[in-house]
């Protein structure tokens, strides 16, 4: 069950105390807090071949492992494991569920340990940069000094930009998939649009809905609804669906579920409250809302990456219409200005956004390439066996 | 590695004859990425490119080369003065819409920018449009006047014109037979012109 994860996070965790605070955007230290992480293969004995996987909006921890709640594979399974394209045989896979999460890193589900209640409302609003410095104290506290690739799609995108930015010393390399260095007014919009679903539900109560033993699942499953159609891609929907009729011949005259893809995005937004939390949901999409790198450096991005020795694979999908490829462009004209090590592949898809979480042979195919180069300009031996 | 990347273009071996080992390079219209790995796995050099097409970025970026996809004309802008040691422009600038733009551009990216562009002055072109009043085609220039992404043809004469309207200097130039052998070295320029099928210069700017 999601409520017990959060406090009690199947898998491994971190906990830092009173003496490790985490000083937040926001302007307050968040402590204690904890972050429930996994991890696949071995870390060798320089510790050189470390590689965190950030993950997107509404995923987490388990990342190539059955998830708990769900009993589903891992989000990336494709793309991780033995002789997969970040392959375990050769890599340490590090993923940690991202503050204000739900599966089991401080979020508003966890409980405040100075009422015992969910902290709700009261925790302070998270930012991506909040997200990467809790990463980088668990991957000080695993003893690690530099990340052999940090990458991820989407917001997870956003957290290795962040981290290449940050910590130019602790990214040998980074590739951020299907993401931007800023959130756009259209994305906030949509985002928007999901919380006012949420917070217009009455069983949301004010965001006290856990301490109060009420869920706003309508609420949250609209907000799902509605994020779910700016994944995909019109091609996509229509491929899928078209105009199809579910379970009927002809229209009922009616509101109910006639078209397959009603049914089908009914189907996404039930299973999604399964698994998420809806405070959870506000407090994610706000952190991408605010998440502006060339802001936070005096409008520029390039100053952002300045003196960077990361190398860098950009990576976006032509149907991608959330982060479309001019945003990626953007990253690669930054760095290049910066005089950074880049690659930049668009992959022609026509599954939308979340062509990064399936079956994309370009895509495997250059992580792979990519990877294999950077292990090589780092020294790491080849695969096992 | 298709045997296309394996199997080496003799003009490739001229621009590489043509760079230090360890320099920092830019390959602009990079293809495939032969050049870039040949200059990385002979030469040690530190490799980027910049391709039009999509296959051949997402080739040349699984191939473990740095490579973006983008256009000469349009991207060069975005890169700092002095960046690299070298740019190379390798049988593209007749695609570019801005020819001497994008000259320029390489001059102020790099230290020294090297150029190689099919000739249209080559005596059996020139003898297609004399004795049959077409448009020319060879070989190497395999397209119809109307599908052809050529567009900003020129001859060696035409390029050393542009050179000099650059204010760059010459420091090392080539003109390669159909076989991407030179011509003769001391030949004066209107044989190299007659008789390079194609021709490769290591420019820098004027001090």
């Amino acid at each position: 069950m999601a409520r017990r994860q959060a406090d009690e996070p199947a898998g491994l965790r971190a906990r830092f105390g009173p003496d490790e605070p985490l000083v937040l955007d926001a302007g307050v230290a968040l402590s204690p807090f904890q972050i429930a992480y996994q991890t696949y293969g071995r870390l060798n004995a320089e510790k050189s071949n470390a590689v965190l996987v950030c993950h997107a909006l509404t995923g987490d921890q388990h990342v190539a492992s059955d998830n708990p709640v769900t009993g589903k594979p891992g989000w990336w399974e494709i793309m991780i494991g033995p002789g997969k394209p970040i392959d375990t045989d050769r890599y340490f896979v590090i993923c940690s569920n991202v503050l204000g999460g739900c599966m089991g890193t401080t979020g508003p589900a966890s409980a405040d340990p100075a009422t015992g209640e969910a902290y709700g409302l009261t925790l302070p609003l998270i930012t991506i940069p909040d997200m990467v410095r809790a990463q980088a104290m668990l991957v000080k506290r695993l003893g690690i000094d530099t990340l052999f690739c940090v990458l991820g799609g989407s917001m997870g995108g956003m957290q290795v930009l962040q981290w290449a930015a940050e910590y130019k010393d602790m990214v040998f390399s980074a590739l951020p998939i299907a993401t931007s260095a800023k959130h756009s007014a259209q994305n906030i919009a949509f985002h928007e649009v999901g919380r006012q679903a949420i917070m217009a539900d009455p069983q949301w109560r004010g965001g006290r809905y856990l301490v109060e033993g009420a869920r706003p699942s309508a609420g949250l499953a609209v907000a799902r609804m509605a994020a779910h159609i700016t994944y995909l891609s019109d091609m996509a929907l229509h491929r899928k669906f078209g105009r199809r009729f579910q379970d009927r011949d002809a229209p009922t005259f009616s509101f109910d579920a006639d078209f397959q893809v009603e049914s089908y995005l009914r189907y996404q937004g039930e299973a999604f409250v399964e698994r998420f939390d809806a405070n959870s949901y506000l407090y994610v999409t706000r952190a991408m809302d605010y998440f502006d790198i060339a802001a936070d450096h005096g409008g520029s991005l390039a100053k952002a990456f300045a003196g960077t020795k990361t190398r860098f694979c950009i990576v976006s999908f032509t149907s991608d219409w959330l982060f479309p490829t001019a945003d990626s462009r953007q990253v690669v004209h930054a760095l290049n200005a910066a005089g950074a090590s880049v690659s930049f592949a668009e992959i022609a898809s026509d599954k939308g956004h979340d062509a990064f979480l399936l079956d994309e042979p370009e895509l495997f195919a250059i992580t792979r390439g990519f990877l294999d180069a950077a292990a090589r300009a780092r020294g790491l031996a080849g695969p096992a066996g | 590695m298709t045997a296309k990347a394996e199997g080496i273009r003799p003009d490739y071996l001229h621009v590489a004859s043509m760079i230090a080992p360890g320099s920092k390079v830019l390959d602009v219209g990079c293809g495939d990425g032969g050049l870039l790995k040949l200059l990385r796995d002979q030469k040690g050099v530190d490799g980027r490119g910049i391709e039009l097409s999509r296959e051949g970025v997402n080739d040349c970026v699984a191939a473990g080369l740095a490579v973006i996809q983008g256009d000469a004309d349009t991207d060069l802008a975005f890169y700092p003065d002095d960046s690299f040691d070298v740019v190379i422009l390798s049988q593209t600038i007749q695609a570019t819409r801005a020819p001497r733009v994008v000259l320029e551009h390489m001059l102020r990216i790099g230290k020294r920018a090297i150029i190689s562009f099919p000739n249209f002055g080559h005596w059996r072109l020139r003898m297609q449009l004399l004795t049959r009043g077409r448009m020319p085609a060879s070989e190497n220039l395999p397209y119809h006047w109307y599908d052809t992404p050529n567009i900003h043809f020129c001859t060696i004469r035409d390029f050393v014109d542009l050179v000099r309207e650059v204010d760059a200097v010459t420091e090392r130039s080539a003109a390669l037979d159909r076989h991407g052998r030179a011509v003769r070295v001391h030949a004066p320029w209107w044989f190299w012109n007659l008789f390079g099928e194609q021709a490769v210069f290591k420019l820098r700017r004027k001090d």
